[in-house]
């Protein structure tokens, strides 16, 4: 880490980031119907007017010869020795990551302005949202690990409000709680690796921890990565924990597209990216890193080719992409970079992706059943073009971001150039072809092909106040991994925080992989058009399916798994728990309160309410006392 | 020829500015006519206790300590910090006293106490739209009495001060305009066990004075130190302690609070609850430190058992009360408990942190226990307060805000994190802890957790609890409250969740005043 000043000019007041959209949410929320009418526009303007600062911000910061501001917000506690300090951390790290908060979350509350034009709780919605925005904001500016915390417990409650927003409907419902619960497995991990920092360094901060990791035994560093990676995996939906991501779709599809694709589910990537430091001292951390993220890219892409659902199927391809930022990040400093700018222009283009389902949605009556699309190219051309671009990205077509990105972190992985680089870099490959199979085929179920539309489904283009952000993204999503990787490097604007890029020495050529890439990409397509192009699709999924569709329909079971893993015997323990509980321990807190109710009753006798027993009371104390101090004395 | 003695009126601005306001509120009572009294009588009162305000925040712009009137008053870092704290206190009570849109009446205030009550003149009297002015002068001579109690450095002074705080306390505990009953025996009741422990106190005096010569604090501690600790003395600073533990209400000596908080208007108790708290602990303090800091062994031991003796009976009986009034004076007796684990943690030298943190948890219990009474005006039956338990099941769904008000100040009271409750209880503990008083400590920590019980039992009352009488539909009314009771819920609210979240600064100022000049 390099040297932190405090912040002069504009970047001390960098809490604006966060209090702009906190104030919307709260005038939203304790506004009533009051704010009904213009409730929607104020949660934008709130949005857009933090991303127009985050923007003044990171000039201000480019010009900084450190690049690195620390704003101190307030003293919390103290009291001797214990200080408690409040503060933000704008360095490059946070600051491209508030730069995509806020302008995809930009782009998203004006979409969400025609999405949810007819909603009757609107306003409630806004308000959620711009309280995602603030505390996910805080959780990539906060300057210390509790303030992150903070933020990830708050980006976490707004998940759920908002994966429950329709929350008459029990899937709904039941997807938020899931989501919770499943959380909270992550965040016991990253409430254990805080304790631990506390415990051996005595602070939480960025600049205390990194600064004194170094002298901790290499096993404490190695449980408070693997505890940290235990959150991110929760968070960010990656294995074991990745079963609540596909069922949080039940949300309304600019969450999805803000919170379950590009923003929050990436927080488990900020996370290992900005604790580098900690994961630079130990290497076994990186590896399961490593591990996890090459797993969790395959699981994904192979359960992404059997779903018939929309959001499932774009769901699990941002599982899958999310596997490949974890690989890159646990590769060390040869792959934060890498994972970075994959993180960026995922966020572009699987935000573009959403909000064309999105719009597909709304022009077939809110069904999500791919089945029963079809042919949707001439009657949502917008829609069409857009999201064809998105899918063009995600696949890895030559010059588009994805291409740029994925190649980088393939690449790196393969330049290991040991049994784990050339087993999880072949993964990632595979996984490759994989993705473009399962993208084509939704490409094909809903544009091409016949109409297989239920009736009364009349397609109709969405407003241009959705079709609008839906360009935006589009743009970005072809655009944004050249200008990452070749015309404004991110390695050189992230150098401040992971140091100089180092040349790596190429295993494999560039342009060997880059042609290989292609190729198997292109093989992907080719699958698809065979199984699912050149046929009749039909309108109901067949049931006589060889075991490989079953399990990858199943999610390769991970709710099987889970289930008979983790909740029957964590049911088992309740009930033992719950019987302890009522036999033993209810028995004990009954008793003792039993006793104190017994003996505040025979204490109260004493309080008669006649002053000569009140007076005797204190006569008695005063002899006492007297007497407790002659003693005192004498002895 | 006697020499005048030096007097700085700039230190003493703020006690006449109290003074007189009373003075002025008496001659008001006398010469201005009674239609348009109320609203003249409520602005002298506040025009004093908020100038006395200003004055002392004015003093600790670039402030020296020092003694004046001829070594009779200190004004000092905690002398000035809790003369602010009673005299805010005092004039959020005073706005309490002059609410009048809750009671049909007009005012909680009778309208002539001489009246017997039940007499057919006195049911007269209770339609009446005439309301009691005379509780300002009353009240505004108490808030004197106060700031002079924590000031007063010498024990005449200080018995001075007791009585003048403490008589119109008495007369301002019976006028309550319902229930008059109840009120005026506990009125009777304050004042005969206060006169009892004004004895206690005048003796303790006598006693000290005859060991040391002397009843200036200063004095004291000098000839302490040079003759040690002689039977006499040691006789005296028990008497001493004990009239002032009698008003701090602290257990064994607390027998009067339930009965007096239960009987007085409920503006009154509100009063009673939050600045004589902090006076009698203001006196306590000096009286300990000043005059036998350096007798501290002899009294440690001693604090440290009232202190537990205190807690337990203050959370244990709280756990059977039914009357809210009455839970929240065995409150108060528990807190005057917690309380003196910040006196014991002063240390040795004085140099602990005991007496900042105990200035701060008087300034945040007095704002969280003076809300928590306003509150309970707000519930009303047909025949006054509805005070009872049971008449406060499921007020949450006929009346959210004044529920969530009411589990705010309950909360802080239980000391949960995020509200002043907890920074005060944290700061105290840490105080007593690090001069090696863990297991007082720990005894507290207990003891607010019995005592958490009954406060989150009204919580769960309020909340879960099927509305009281609400299949008869005489369930209790939620008022609407005036301006003043509204301006005092809203500050302290406000400071109660202030002090829990930044109360940085707070605790600094306090920490900066924390010295005793002697």
């Amino acid at each position: 880490m390099s040297e932190v000043l405090p912040a002069e000019g504009l970047l001390g007041a960098s809490w604006l980031l966060i209090a702009l959209p906190l104030a919307g949410a709260a005038v939203l929320l304790l506004g009533g119907r009051r704010t009904d009418r213009w409730g929607h526009l104020l949660g934008t303007a709130t949005v857009v007017a933090a991303f127009v600062l985050a923007l003044l911000c990171t000039f201000q910061l480019a010009g900084l010869e450190e690049r690195s501001a620390d704003v101190d917000l307030f003293t919390f506690i103290s009291t001797g020795d214990l200080d408690v300090r409040a503060g933000l951390l704008f360095d490059p790290l946070s600051a491209i990551f508030a730069l995509l908060i806020t302008g995809v979350g930009s782009l998203i509350h004006v979409y969400s302005i025609g999405y949810m034009a007819h909603d009757p709780a609107r306003r409630r919605f806004f308000a959620y949202l711009n309280l995602f925005v603030a505390a996910m904001l805080l959780l990539v500016l906060g300057n210390s690990f509790v303030a992150l915390y903070v933020g990830w417990e708050g980006v976490g409650l707004a998940s759920y409000l908002l994966i429950a927003f329709w929350y008459t409907r029990p899937a709904a419902a039941t997807a938020a709680k899931k989501a919770f619960i499943m959380n909270r497995v992550g965040d016991v991990g990253l409430a254990l690796a805080i304790f631990l920092m506390f415990a051996q360094l005595g602070t939480t901060s960025y600049a205390g921890v990194f600064g004194g990791v170094g002298t901790l035994a290499g096993g404490t560093i190695t449980a408070i990565g693997l505890l940290l990676l235990l959150g991110a995996c929760g968070k960010s939906g990656q294995f074991p924990l990745q079963a609540w991501l596909p069922d949080a779709m039940e949300g309304p599809t600019p969450v999805s597209a803000l919170i379950h694709a590009a923003t929050m589910v990436t927080a488990g990537v900020y996370l290992i990216a900005r604790s580098a430091p900690i994961y630079d001292l130990t290497e076994t951390a990186r590896t399961v890193v490593m591990a996890i993220g090459a797993l969790t890219l395959l699981i994904g892409a192979i359960a992404g080719c059997a779903y018939d659902d929309i959001k499932k199927v774009l769901a699990y391809s941002t599982v899958s992409q999310i596997g490949y930022m974890f690989l890159a990040v646990g590769l060390g400093p040869a792959g934060y970079v890498a994972g970075l700018a994959h993180l960026l222009a995922h966020g572009f283009f699987k935000a573009g992706l959403f909000l064309g389902a999105g719009s597909v949605m709304h022009a077939m009556n809110d069904s999500v059943d791919m089945r029963r699309f079809g042919g949707l190219w001439k009657k949502l051309p917008v829609t069409f073009v857009t999201f064809g671009l998105g899918y063009l990205a995600l696949i890895g077509f030559p010059f588009l971001s994805g291409y740029f990105t994925k190649d980088a972190i393939i690449e790196a992985t393969f330049d290991r150039d040991d049994w784990l680089g050339w087993t999880t870099g072949g993964i990632a490959v595979l996984a490759a072809g994989l993705t473009a199979f399962y993208m084509t085929r939704l490409m094909l179920m809903t544009f091409f092909g016949r109409a297989r539309w239920e009736e009364g489904v009349h397609p109709h283009e969405s407003p241009s106040v959705m079709t609008a952000p839906m360009v935006v993204l589009a743009v970005g999503s072809v655009f944004s991994g050249a200008l990452l990787v070749s015309i404004f490097p991110l390695s050189d604007w992230l150098e401040p925080v992971f140091g100089e890029p180092e040349e790596a020495a190429h295993v494999i050529a560039p342009a060997t992989i880059g042609i290989a890439l292609t190729v198997i990409m292109l093989l992907g397509v080719l699958a698809a058009w065979l199984f699912v192009g050149r046929r009749e699709v039909p309108v109901t999924a067949p049931v006589r399916v060889s075991p490989v569709t079953r399990a990858a329909r199943n999610a390769l079971y991970a709710d099987t798994i889970n289930e008979s893993l983790f909740m029957r015997p964590g049911q088992w323990l309740t009930r033992a728990l719950v019987w302890v509980d009522n036999r033993g321990v209810d028995g004990a807190v009954n008793g003792l309160a039993a006793t104190l109710g017994g003996s505040s009753s025979r204490l109260g006798r004493a309080q008669t309410g006649f002053v000569r027993t009140y007076a005797l009371g204190m006569l008695g104390g005063a002899v006492l006392v007297a007497g407790a101090l002659l003693a005192v004395t004498a002895g | 020829m006697i020499e005048a003695p030096d007097l700085s009126l700039a230190a003493l601005a703020p006690l006449l500015f109290v003074f007189g306001a009373a003075c002025i509120g008496v001659l008001v009572e006398a010469f201005w006519p009674r239609e348009s009294r109320h609203p003249v009588q409520v602005t002298v009162a506040l025009v004093g206790t908020l100038g006395a305000l200003v004055t002392t925040l004015l003093l600790t712009v670039d402030f020296e300590r020092e003694i004046t009137a001829a070594g009779a008053l200190a004004v000092d870092g905690p002398a000035l910090f809790l003369q602010a704290t009673i005299a805010g206190l005092g004039a959020l009570s005073l706005l309490l006293f002059a609410e009048r849109a809750l009671d049909p009446a007009r005012s909680a205030f009778v309208v002539s106490a001489a009246v017997p009550a039940g007499s057919p003149r006195d049911r007269e009297l209770l339609t009446v739209q005439r309301v009691q002015t005379e509780v300002y002068p009353l009240a505004t001579f108490a808030i004197g009495g106060m700031m002079l109690f924590v000031a007063a450095n010498d024990l005449l002074i200080m018995f001075v001060a007791l009585e003048v705080l403490s008589l119109p306390l008495y007369l301002i505990s019976g006028l309550a305009r319902r229930r008059r009953l109840l009120s005026q025996e506990a009125a009777v009741k304050y004042f005969l066990l206060g006169a009892f422990a004004s004895a206690f106190f005048l003796y303790g005096l006598a006693l000290v004075y005859g060991a040391t010569g002397s009843v200036r604090l200063g004095d004291i501690r000098s000839a302490s130190l040079a003759g040690g600790t002689d039977v006499l003395l040691v006789l005296g600073l028990a008497l001493l302690v004990v009239g002032l533990l009698f008003k701090a209400s602290v257990a064994p000596f607390h027998t009067w609070t339930p009965d007096v908080y239960q009987g007085a208007p409920t503006p009154v108790t509100a009063f009673m609850a939050a600045c004589t708290k902090v006076a009698a602990f203001g006196a306590i303090l000096r009286l300990l430190y000043v005059a036998f800091g350096t007798a501290e062994w002899t009294w440690r031991p001693l604090v440290y058992a009232v202190a537990i003796v205190s807690m337990v009976v203050g959370a244990v009986l709280g756990l059977t009360q039914t009357d809210l009034k009455r839970m929240l004076a065995y409150s108060s007796i528990a807190h005057a408990g917690f309380l003196l684990t910040g006196v014991i943690g002063l240390g040795a030298a004085g140099d602990g942190s005991g007496l900042a943190a105990t200035m701060f948890y008087l300034l945040t219990y007095g704002l969280t226990t003076l809300g928590a009474f306003a509150v309970l005006t707000l519930v009303r039956d047909g025949d006054g307060e509805a005070t009872h338990l049971s008449q406060w099941a499921g007020l949450a769904s006929r009346s959210p805000l004044v529920a969530a008000v009411m589990t705010l100040f309950l909360l802080a009271l239980a000391g949960i994190p995020l509200t002043a409750g907890f920074t005060g209880k944290f700061a105290v503990f840490r105080a007593a802890i690090e001069e090696g008083a863990w297991p007082l400590a720990l005894v507290a920590l207990l003891a607010s957790a019995v005592a958490a019980f009954f406060y989150l039992r009204v919580i769960v009352l309020m909340y879960f609890s099927p509305p009281a009488g609400a299949e008869r539909g005489q369930g209790p009314t939620v008022g609407v409250p005036g301006m003043p009771t509204t301006i005092v819920l809203a500050i302290t609210a406000t400071a109660t969740l202030a002090l829990g979240i930044v109360p940085g600064s707070v605790l600094d100022l306090a920490e900066r005043a924390a010295i005793f000049v002697g």
